[in-house]
């Protein structure tokens, strides 16, 4: 009785892999989950069990063969010893005594993805499979509960589910989770395993879904500063009697709106789904802000409507408010775009990431001054270094260069900028 | 001396929608002003419904019980009813929570007035009674005027022996004969009250059954049993002329093959109910009712008028108590500022003699919506505990979602179906599956517990009944 062994289905949407070398030969004996041959795919180096027992009488393929998923690797003749069921028991052992590969006879012969869940059906009128303090809590955050799919029993909505539906709403979606199976480290040495926090489990997965969501490109420029500067330092003093700060960062909000309104693209979400760019009529800055926490992001939202004294204030209590926890959720909603600044931290250049949805994000490096020819004199000039990084599925390279062009002008000319030129 | 009284929020209306909003705005913080037409709080449901007709049903039941307790060996001599005992006994219980919920207005500081309210316009309302404030200005008023019982033209006979179900809880005497006109809850309830008080009653009803749009199946008991109790239900049967006679009533009704009449000495009016908002003065609000009276709002309780709000009869759906103060709750809430709305299920209770209860979905919308559902039946002749009652002809249903085998709706028949009802109530709240409620102990025995094994049987895992494998 010759059964044949064919290449299981890998997951992981392996479709075939090159064979390294054949673990068995012909007249061998096998047993269940023996590994007949070393497969390489284009995810990992893997060894392939038999799903079968029995003795091999053919081998059908080589080293070095490309085989995909379903071809025939190995004809085995089935004996009466090697049938799927745990070796034969020796007559005297009360218990069966255990075997060499304890696995053997526990392990499911194939694996199969798991069944996909079906999507949350349509609402039909019925009550919302939420209880009633479930649902309150929805309409505490603003979720529409027939858009969330419950995770439990007949897809009964917890709030877990409403806080994540809370983080895609943020995000843009949930992020695929595809697990990596790590190796032991601790084969190479101690180590210590420490929670992930909440906002450090946001944070990577907001940070692995604008990774896989955004093709980025970053460019980098430099904008003269001095002129800025300048006007900083001599209105630094009003401003700060009003109570606010007059930081680089409220001066750079105000050119990043100038360059926005030119290019609207860079105002935008992209919705693959429908083919279509969302282009937005209202102008949301994220400030990217350093807490103990992790990384937040609190919006100004309508900055355009707002002027310097406005924005410093503002910028002043929310950057407060995100170090000290007191954030609102909503004020981590709603941007269009995102400013990051390591300038204080003493970095120059660095890539940053775009936040997901929006499509592109701007980060400020320190100004340093730097010796500078100007009309054929060399001149100490402040130098700030800029990073643009953007969806190039939304913006041209070409674009880019407009954009961060219109910045740096904005930049080297306040009185400019700031009359709203 | 007229004066004029200034207060965040005025509540017309003292019934349980009214006060209740009234309670939990003054909780939330805010000076509430509760005006009612009666001098005592409670309104249609503690004063001339729900309470006074659940004691006289109460009474009905001990003597049906009494008389039904010779088949256990167990023989009582006719009951002697001494009706203006009853009467006191009634009464008693109605003054007893009435001053209970005057005694909560003291406590909360709410401020109590007795009259009339009509809106001047959308900020200030006229108050006419005996008390020194004639006007109230607010920031936001709750109608919760509640409803009366409609009288159709052909049925005003001014004449005592025209009943309502207020009158008729006024037990004046025990008629010989009564004619029910609407075989509705109302009308089903206070026709056990007068039969097993000793009146021989009649039901005509309009549709083709009693109860309509409630699922025949739990219907059937209840009729069963009425039928004995009753002299006659005629159904699909129209009244079409009623005149007083020197001995009574005469009625006149046409069914679907015959037309008779009848003189009875009494004619109860159970054929709905009608909004009291014809007369507040919402012609000077912005507020327009529709053709039957009712108030439209959204799901927070708000009318058109954005200082107005209404709850409870006042507004479309059943005219229930709990209904009303459940949104008399949410009106608050949404006025102090949290994020309230009404989503709950209404459960609807028919408490006559067996009681009728259900939640959620029912067999029969499932059936007009075409919906696939799995119904599960137990009857209760498999309970232990209703053959120690001696009352096995009831049955709990389950309405389950087959996909997601979420519990949808339950309907029960049975003594207590109104108690029982909670728990299908609170499973369909909680989104339950069926599994979750056959994994719940229920007390052996009892009749909750037929709730758990109907939920037993949705799941296979019944051992009370024998299910031959799928």
């Amino acid at each position: 009785m010759a059964t044949e062994f064919k290449l299981p289905d890998l997951g992981e949407g392996v479709e075939a892999g090159d064979v390294v070398s054949v673990l068995v030969a012909e007249g061998d004996t096998i047993e269940i989950d023996q590994s007949v041959l070393e497969l390489e795919t284009d995810k990992a180096l893997v060894e392939v069990p038999s799903s079968v027992a029995g003795t091999v009488t053919e081998i059908h393929i080589n080293a070095g063969d490309r085989v995909p998923v379903g071809s025939l690797l190995i004809s085995v003749e089935e004996g009466e010893q090697s049938a799927p069921s745990p070796p034969e028991p020796e007559a005297e052992a009360p218990t069966p005594a255990p075997k060499e590969e304890p696995e053997s006879t526990a392990r499911a012969p194939e694996p199969t993805p798991p069944a996909p869940r079906p999507p949350a059906p349509a609402s039909n009128g019925d009550p919302i499979p939420a209880a009633p303090s479930t649902r309150r809590l929805a309409r505490e955050l603003g979720v529409d509960l027939t858009q969330v799919a419950g995770s439990g029993p007949g897809g009964r909505i917890s709030q877990d589910d409403i806080k994540a539906a809370v983080r895609d709403r943020q995000t843009g979606g949930p992020a695929p989770t595809a697990p990596v199976q790590l190796p032991d480290f601790s084969r190479w040495g101690n180590i210590e395993r420490q929670p992930l926090s909440k906002v450090r489990q946001i944070i990577a997965k907001n940070m692995s879904q604008a990774w896989q969501q955004v093709a980025h490109v970053t460019q980098f420029d430099r904008a003269d500063v001095t002129d800025l500067e300048a006007f900083r330092q001599r209105n630094k003093e009003k401003v700060e009697a009003s109570g606010a700060k007059l930081t680089p960062t409220v001066l750079a909000l105000k050119a990043i709106i100038t360059a926005l309104k030119t290019f609207p693209q860079f105002n935008a979400s992209l919705d693959a789904g429908a083919n279509e760019i969302i282009l937005k009529h209202y102008y949301n800055l994220g400030i990217a802000v350093d807490t103990e926490r992790g990384l937040l992001v609190p919006v100004i939202k309508d900055v355009n409507r707002k002027d310097i004294l406005e924005l410093a204030l503002e910028l002043g209590d929310i950057s407060q408010r995100a170090r000290t926890g007191k954030i609102g959720l909503e004020e981590l909603q709603g941007g269009t775009f995102t400013v990051t600044n390591l300038g204080s931290l003493g970095v120059g250049e660095f890539t940053p990431i775009v936040n997901y949805p929006e499509v592109a994000i701007l980060g400020f490096g320190r100004a340093r001054e730097e010796a500078t020819v100007r009309e054929g004199r060399i001149e100490p000039r402040l130098i700030m270094p800029l990073a643009l990084s953007y969806d190039h599925r939304v913006i041209d390279g070409a674009d880019g260069a407009r954009f961060m062009r219109k910045i740096v002008d904005a930049l080297e000319n306040p009185e400019l900028m700031l009359m709203g030129g | 001396m007229a004066e004029t009284h200034k207060t965040d929020l005025l509540v017309i209306g003292g019934g349980p929608g009214g006060y209740t909003a009234a309670f939990r705005a003054a909780d939330l913080g805010l000076h509430v002003t509760l005006v009612n037409a009666d001098d005592n709080l409670g309104g249609t449901c503690l004063l001339r419904g729900c309470i006074p007709s659940k004691a006289l049903l109460h009474v009905a039941e001990l003597i049906t019980e009494a008389s039904e307790a010779r088949t256990y060996g167990l023989t009582f001599g006719d009951p002697k009813i001494d009706l203006d005992a009853l009467r006191g006994w009634k009464d008693n219980i109605i003054t007893r929570l009435s001053t209970g919920l005057s005694g909560l207005v003291r406590q909360r500081k709410v401020t109590h007035l007795t009259g009339y309210a009509q809106f001047e316009n959308s900020q200030s309302a006229s108050i006419e009674g005996d008390g020194d404030i004639d006007r109230v200005e607010f920031e936001h008023a709750i109608i919760a005027t509640g409803s009366r019982p409609i009288v159709l033209p052909i049925f005003a006979l001014d004449t005592p022996r025209i009943l309502d179900s207020t009158t008729a809880l006024d037990l004046d005497e025990i008629p010989k004969s009564l004619l029910v006109i609407g075989g509705g809850i109302i009308g089903l309830e206070l026709g056990s009250v007068y039969a097993a008080l000793g009146s021989a009653v009649t039901v005509v009803e309009m549709t083709d059954t009693l109860l309509p749009g409630t699922d025949p199946d739990l219907v059937k008991p209840l009729e069963t049993r009425l039928r004995q109790a009753f002299s006659a239900i005629h159904t699909s049967t129209r009244v079409t002329h009623i005149e007083e006679v020197n001995t009574g009533i005469e009625v006149n009704w046409e069914g679907e093959e015959s037309k008779t009449s009848e003189i009875f000495d009494r004619v109860l009016l159970c054929i709905g109910r009608r909004p009291n908002t014809d007369n507040i003065g919402l012609e000077n609000t912005e507020i327009e009712p529709d053709e039957q009276g009712f108030i439209k709002v959204d799901s927070q309780m708000r009318t058109n008028d954005p200082r107005l709000f209404a709850i409870g009869d006042a507004i479309p759906g059943p005219g229930l108590a709990h209904k009303a103060a459940h949104e008399g709750k949410i009106a608050a809430e949404v006025l102090a500022g949290e994020p309230a709305s009404f989503d709950a299920l209404i459960p609807s209770v028919v408490y006559t003699d067996p009681e009728i209860a259900w939640v959620g979905l029912t067999e029969t919308d499932a059936l007009k919506q075409d919906r696939k559902v799995d119904i599960v039946r137990f009857p209760w002749a498999a309970s232990g505990k209703a053959h120690a009652i001696g009352r096995i002809e009831g049955q709990t249903k389950l309405i389950v979602d087959p996909y997601t085998q979420r519990v949808l709706g339950m309907g029960i028949v049975g003594p207590n179906a109104g108690d029982l009802i909670a728990e299908g109530v609170l499973a369909i709240e909680m989104a339950a599956v069926a599994e979750d409620i056959a994994h719940t102990i229920h007390p052996h025995p009892s009749l909750a517990e037929t709730i758990g094994i109907a939920s037993e049987i949705h799941l296979g895992s019944a051992t009370d009944v024998y299910m031959p494998k799928k």
